[in-house]
């Protein structure tokens, strides 16, 4: 699976020959996959700095299972980033388990503060109570919530990008 | 547009919605502290609160703290100074945030002590022998009760009077008034009722100075 991935960009002869580097770069930004990337960078990024927002502007306390969602989501605008320059599809491999993972735990949050989930079954009983909804934008919208929005596109995307570049 | 002009882009424009919306609600708390402490009945100061300082003093400084908090401790000479170098012109008032473990118990203890009137002697020994009972790895409030004589109070009668339900109900208070005015770190200063928002000596200094020139024009 892995040479296979990503070898339509190691055939693209980028600056490389016939194509000079200017046109490589006009082609390159009209590139779907790029753009798929360009996103998912651009949500993790508003999602973390939206997450230091709340804990450090606001001075509302992270519980654990926000901590644990936090562990997923910051590494992503880093390896995503590093994805994009040069565009490098591989760094789906990396991120996918990152934004999965992220969302299972988003996932759980947001059905432990439902009361779906038994309050007995939470990691946390001390300190921070996960339950505890800090924030309700609109009324309705949560911290978890809006983790599992993040979570939830991105791996959409990484798995679209993946299957096109299967293909 | 280059790749990296779009993303150089994008990221100067998330950087710029969070400073613009810190820059907001930094501003909106400050006005809402600021409307709090200019009501009637403000959640800066209660009739129970201990203070020092001239009554009619221009200039009050409210300081929510935790005797067992370290950064309380180091800023309690720092707020002295202040006090001494503003005489006449500043009133300190205290404020109960106990949110260690066991603070509690040290804030009916210097209530209890306050009855002896022996509060800031009190207050003095438990910000010197801090380290010995509210070390971060091992928290023994107890072992404070050595240390108690030192203030030169009646230990046996604060071991009575602390366990006052009177007590009680101004931690209660005082816990109640940090969290309306969002008190959630020790310790926390409002200068005539504006909150210090960049934590720091120099800036609660110039923060009073300004105040203390604003209120007494030469």
């Amino acid at each position: 699976m892995c040479p296979r991935l990503g070898s339509r960009r190691v055939l693209d002869p980028r600056g490389v020959g016939v194509v000079s580097p200017r046109m490589a770069e006009a082609k390159n930004l009209s590139d779907p996959d790029w753009a798929i990337l360009f996103v998912c960078w651009l949500l993790a990024s508003a999602a973390t700095l939206g997450s230091l927002f709340f804990s450090e502007v606001m001075e509302l306390p992270p519980c654990s299972l926000c901590w644990i969602q936090r562990v997923f989501m910051f590494p992503l605008t880093i390896i995503l980033l590093v994805g994009l320059f040069p565009f490098d599809p591989r760094v789906v491999r990396y991120a996918l388990p990152l934004a999965a993972i992220g969302g299972a735990f988003a996932l759980y949050h947001l059905l432990l503060q439902a009361g779906l989930v038994p309050e007995s079954a939470a990691p946390c009983r001390q300190g921070v109570p996960c339950t505890e909804a800090h924030i309700q934008i609109f009324g309705f919208v949560s911290i978890p919530m809006l983790s599992l929005l993040v979570f939830a596109s991105v791996t959409g995307l990484l798995s679209l990008l993946k299957r096109r570049q299967l293909q | 547009m280059k790749r990296q002009t779009v993303v150089l882009i994008s990221a100067a424009g998330l950087m710029l919605v969070f400073g613009l919306a810190t820059y907001l609600y930094t501003s909106e708390q400050a006005d809402r502290t600021e409307a709090l402490a200019a009501a009637a009945d403000s959640p800066l100061e209660r009739p129970h609160s201990r203070g020092r300082g001239p009554a009619d003093a221009r200039v009050v400084l409210v300081e929510f703290f935790d005797p067992a908090c370290e950064t309380c401790r180091a800023f309690d000479p720092y707020v002295k100074a202040l006090l001494a170098e503003h005489r006449d012109r500043v009133r300190l008032v205290l404020r109960y945030a106990p949110f260690h473990e066991g603070s509690d118990t040290m804030v009916k203890i210097l209530e209890a002590a306050a009855l002896q009137d022996h509060f800031w002697e009190t207050l003095q020994v438990m910000y010197d022998t801090q380290p010995q009972w509210a070390s971060h790895h091992n928290p023994r409030p107890e072992r404070f009760w050595e240390f108690l004589p030192r203030a030169g109070v009646d230990v046996d009668r604060i071991r009575r009077d602390a366990q006052a339900p009177k007590f009680a109900a101004i931690i209660e208070q005082d816990l109640l008034d940090g969290r309306t005015l969002g008190v959630r770190k020790t310790p926390q200063f409002f200068v005539n009722g504006k909150p210090l928002l960049r934590f720091g000596y120099e800036q609660l200094k110039s923060m009073l100075d300004v105040e203390v020139a604003k209120q007494y024009p030469q």
